[in-house]
């Protein structure tokens, strides 16, 4: 047994920037970030902490599943811009929802949700019988830094969420960590100790990334992923409804189903209106398209996702709903 | 097959581009690509002959690269 998922939710904040707005704060243009990333805007958070968010979206997620939450068994975020360090989001999200089941974070970057679902597999091998909250949310307004033209236009805020249940609709996992600090990472603050003398404490705490190298590796750790989780659920690709990949750049999606050679229509995105939600991307989506209707029962779909770590992760879930 | 005629024949497939208008002299920029295009390319060219690349800044044209595929292999 996996499971299924009951339901489904998500938020955004109401600030939305533009590729305009961010051309009068960097040296950028619309023409430049659309050609080279897809992004058209990006929402942002202003007035909202991303406990906010989270709640919105788990709170839609429970309505979507009929779901109380006094009858969660378990919270898991995954995030890597939660409010606090600690405690963690899912402890503050658990006392917003009045839930009163364990709570943690998950980080694994971009990839957090797809680990998140694996966990949740895990928890549901030993007790079939239960009801999982997966919030995958981050704010990287907060991570990057907005006078760096090459990483402030590529992401967005937003959170995501999943209610699984009982069921057996997850028919392969696949994660994978590939240890590397270089090409992406934000370094941690490290407070006011006055004994701290290396070279890292003196690191700003912002989004640092070689973006080609990046480029390349999530072009082929998404090619990769999604050809073994296919291998392992036995499925072939003509099988497959909906790819619901990480939403990071455009170019990266459309070099990544050429090579896989998927159907376009076959491939869903909302990076226009989104950018890089980070932890929120695939379950946005996945929110989204469920609330317009696109999915039917049967449905096969394939998450895949990558990011800082560096992580990777595919799964094929039957929509069930 | 020369490796000229493979990159070239890659190209073409990959970007949409008429292979008779590609020659050894062609910069990125007379072809129309991109940085990112450059990078998808290098990829397809340690697909197609087996090679790991490095993608330098004074690899501007098709004869660049052609040289630097020649001295992997
Ligand atoms: C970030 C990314 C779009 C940059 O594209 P790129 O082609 O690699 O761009 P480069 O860094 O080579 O920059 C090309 C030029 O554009 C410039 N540039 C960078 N950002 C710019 C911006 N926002 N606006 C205008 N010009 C910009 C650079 O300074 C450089 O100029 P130069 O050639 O005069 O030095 C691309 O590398 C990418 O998307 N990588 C993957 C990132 C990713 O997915 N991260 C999230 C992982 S979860």
């Amino acid at each position: 047994m996996s499971f299924t998922i009951l339901g489904t939710g998500s938020a955004l904040p109401g600030h939305i920037v533009t590729n305009e707005d961010l051309s009068c704060m960097v040296d950028t243009s619309d023409e430049w970030i659309r050609s080279r990333t897809g992004i058209n805007q990006r929402r942002v958070c202003s007035g909202e902490s991303l406990t906010d968010l989270a709640y919105q979206a788990a709170l839609l997620a429970l309505e979507d599943s009929c779901c109380g939450a006094d009858e969660l068994d378990l919270i898991i975020c995954a995030t890597v811009s939660a409010d606090y360090v600690m405690p963690s989001l899912a402890c503050v999200l658990q006392a917003r929802l009045g839930a009163h089941c364990p709570a943690f974070d998950v980080n694994a970057a971009c990839t957090g949700f797809l680990y998140g679902l694996d966990i949740a597999a895990g928890y549901f091998a030993r007790n079939p019988q239960q009801k999982i909250l997966l919030v995958g949310a981050d704010a990287m307004s907060r991570l990057v830094d907005w006078q760096e033209r090459s990483t402030c236009v590529l992401f967005g805020d937003g959170a995501g969420a999943v209610v699984l249940g009982l069921g057996n609709d997850l028919l392969a996992i696949q994660l994978s960590a590939q240890g590397d600090i270089e090409p992406l990472y934000v370094p941690n603050s490290w407070g006011n100790s006055p004994f701290h003398q290396t070279k890292e404490s003196q690191q700003k705490p912002y989004l640092v990334m070689d973006g080609q190298e990046v480029f390349r590796f999530a072009v082929t750790s998404m090619v990769q992923t999604v050809e073994q989780v296919l291998h392992r659920a036995g499925v072939s690709k003509e099988e497959i409804a909906y790819l619901l990949p990480h939403q990071a750049n455009i170019r990266i999606i459309d070099a990544a189903v050429n090579r896989l050679k998927l159907p376009r229509e076959k491939c869903l995105t909302n990076i226009a209106l989104r950018g890089n939600t980070s932890a929120a991307c695939v379950a946005v989506l996945l929110d989204e398209q469920n609330r317009v209707g696109r999915f039917q029962k049967g449905d096969l779909l394939v998450l895949t996702a990558f990011g800082g770590g560096l992580t990777t992760g595919a799964c094929i879930l039957r929509w069930n709903k | 097959m020369s490796t000229l005629d493979k990159v070239v024949e890659i190209l073409a497939e990959a970007k949409d581009l008429k292979a008779d208008k590609i020659t050894e002299a062609s910069t990125w920029e007379e072809l129309g690509l991109d940085s990112l295009d450059t990078v998808e390319l290098v990829m397809n060219m340690e697909d197609a002959f087996g090679i790991s690349l490095e993608m330098t800044e004074d690899m501007k044209s098709v004869g660049d690269v052609v040289k630097a595929i020649e001295a992997a292999k």
